[in-house]
């Protein structure tokens, strides 16, 4: 068993390989990013120049406030609480993917899929029924009734599918996919019975949460938005080496000094508070979870440190880039977003299907 | 020297149904200790109790006089490493990616030592050569010396802040070929010579009789037997505890026992 120095040189250059690879491809994501944003700005029902979105935009960020022509109140008060609201969507449904696949250690896990969406879609669609039965002087609770309740929607979906799908550290692919299935049936068969009881106004909301679309978005929301995912990213971090443990598993991600009932925990909030709050503010879009860690896992291999990072970065490409679609494809009028992740998601999760068939992989 | 990891009166019990029962067994530094024993007679059982996977539901394991109940996760890993029996690795990680699992976050090491620890960790496994290839891609065997290479790992980091280390290995040359199962079996006795306590679950009783310092012999969740191993591998013991006539010899070279069913003997 000796040992050649060249063979050493390739093991290190091994490291080096792969750091470089995540650099370059977190540069490109960054420029891809910078290029989808500036599509979103520029493009509409109303055309507004690029040289014209970066003068207004200069004009907001020096504080010299917002002059009131019509292209300046589109980019400030539509188009950019828009883009903030999709990338921080997608970077949060991209993230919760990449850790609901960690933590089921399968990549096939996804929110939407696995009923956790549907959940959250429940509670939001109770909020909105049941809402407007509370008394009178409740009634300021609404706004932040809606987002509350899709998170207790996602928590109970996500506990209900870990409790179901993993016996003794080990899930089973058919039981985790099914038992979605029956947590899907079950939240859209609640959302019948309060379709069936709500007015039409309150009709016109469900139908907008079950597609999902970022057309209510604004500062608001924004703002709401906001520190559930600077959570998340602040929080990732001391996830990944659990959640690379975790892949050779559970008994073996004990012995490597992982604390798993802490490590699961802090996962299933996180996914629940991400898809809660991406529900609340834009309805179920699906997809996203499963289409974003996949591109960066097949780039950039299974190392969460970088997988994490980078899904949220693909996630936020993917959303804003949709919305663009969304938007543009049958101007002036617009696409639910949800049902344009669906139609690129599903037949990209049916290849999938496919490519496994040999057994598991990427 | 005193032990690192010692099992106290040790049982342990699921549905009502014993499956160790009142063990004590002291895995001591710079020797090599192996269980021997029929299938379901609770060596991997007691494997994971002195590992502090399952609590005991009686008796108590301690790691140098503290019991390993009140240990964190965190402060186990830097005592013992455990290689289990069968390891299905969910994510597309390349074998070094796999070794490095074993060191990411385990004990003080630099970006640089811990390439070099990955490094001799592979070497040592006769795995060097499967750094870059897929995990999910080697065969059964070669799998197992990386998932060896990455145990070695982890004691290595966490030599860096503790000197005392126990090294748990269950079944670790199934489905290895011979000179993989001597050339494992030797490292696993080179890191016990360099004051690292190894348990060992074997099935081969010559391998086991030519690596034991100490062999224990387990049937029916206790340990019947233990010592060394001529003092262990007595015909009448092992006939009887595995229900099959056995011959116990020796070679021409060794004191230690050869042990081969006696109707090879007979046959034609």
């Amino acid at each position: 068993m000796t040992v050649s120095i060249d063979e050493i040189g390739g093991e290190i250059s091994l490291e080096a390989d792969s750091r470089r690879r995540v650099f370059l491809t977190a540069a490109g994501l960054v420029a891809l990013l910078a290029l989808v944003a500036l599509l979103s700005l520029t493009h509409g029902a109303v055309p507004v120049p690029s040289g014209r979105v970066a003068g207004i935009l200069v004009r907001a960020i020096e504080g010299r406030g917002v002059d009131p022509t019509q292209d300046s109140l589109i980019v400030i008060h539509i188009r950019l609480p828009r883009l903030f609201l999709g990338m921080m969507i997608g970077a949060a449904l991209a993230m919760s993917g990449a850790l609901m696949q960690g933590l089921f250690r399968n990549p096939l896990a996804d929110p939407g899929l696995a009923g956790v969406s549907a959940g959250a879609g429940l509670g939001a669609a109770l909020a909105i029924v049941l809402g407007d039965r509370l008394p009178q002087g409740l009634a300021g609770l609404g706004s932040s009734a809606l987002p509350a309740a899709a998170f207790v929607g996602a928590l109970a979906a996500t506990s209900t599918l870990y409790a179901v799908a993993t016996r003794g550290g080990r899930t089973s692919v058919a039981t985790m996919l099914l038992a979605g299935v029956a947590l899907a049936a079950l939240a859209s068969s609640f959302i019948g019975i309060l379709a069936y009881v709500s007015d039409d106004r309150q009709l016109r909301d469900l139908t907008f949460w079950s597609m999902g679309s970022l057309g209510g978005a604004n500062w608001v929301k924004v703002a709401a938005l906001a520190p559930v995912t600077a959570l998340m990213l602040a929080v990732a971090p001391f996830l990944s080496r659990g959640l690379n443990a975790l892949a050779l598993g559970e008994a073996e991600a004990f012995h490597l000094g992982v604390h798993l009932e802490r490590l699961k925990a802090a996962i299933v909030f996180l996914v629940a508070m991400a898809v809660g709050a991406s529900v609340a503010a834009a309805g179920v879009i699906s997809f996203v979870g499963i289409v974003a860690p996949h591109a960066v896992r097949l780039v950039v291999g299974p190392d969460h440190r970088a997988l994490l990072p980078l899904s949220v970065a693909v996630g936020a490409i993917l959303l804003a880039g949709a919305d663009v679609l969304a938007r543009t494809l049958v101007s002036p009028a617009e696409l639910p977003i949800g049902v344009l992740t669906a139609a690129i998601g599903a037949p990209f999760f049916l290849w999938l299907l496919m490519r496994r068939s040999g057994g598991f992989g990427v | 020297m005193t032990s690192i990891l010692s099992a106290r009166q040790v049982s342990y019990s699921f549905r009502r149904r014993p499956l160790v029962d009142a063990v004590s067994l002291d895995v001591e530094p710079g020797r090599m200790t192996v269980l021997i024993g029929p299938n379901g007679a609770g060596k991997s059982t007691l494997i994971r109790l002195m590992s502090g996977e399952l609590r005991p539901t009686s008796g108590v394991v301690l790691c140098e006089d503290e019991d390993l109940a009140r240990f964190s996760p965190e402060r186990l890993a830097l005592r013992r490493t455990v290689m289990t029996q069968a390891i299905q690795v969910s994510s597309p990680f390349l074998a070094h990616e796999i070794v490095r699992l074993g060191v990411d976050g385990i004990g003080r090491v630099s970006a640089r030592e811990r390439a070099r620890i990955v490094e001799q960790c592979l070497a040592a496994a006769d795995a060097l050569h499967l750094a870059a290839q897929p995990y999910a891609t080697l065969s059964g065997g070669e799998q197992r010396r990386v998932q060896f290479a990455r145990a070695l790992a982890q004691i290595e980091a966490a030599r860096t802040v503790h000197d005392r280390q126990a090294l748990l290995l269950d079944e670790p040359v199934a489905n290895l070929d011979l000179p993989h199962q001597l050339a494992l079996l030797d490292a696993a006795r080179a890191f016990a010579r360099r004051g690292i306590a190894v348990l060992a679950v074997l099935h081969d009783f010559n391998l086991a009789s030519r690596y034991a310092d100490v062999l224990a012999l387990m049937n029916k969740g206790e340990i019947v037997a233990c010592g060394d191993p001529a003092s262990v591998q007595r015909r009448d013991l092992l006939s009887e505890v595995f229900a099959i006539d056995l011959t116990v010899g020796t070679t021409l070279a060794s004191e230690r026992p050869l042990v081969v069913p006696s109707r090879w003997l007979s046959e034609g």
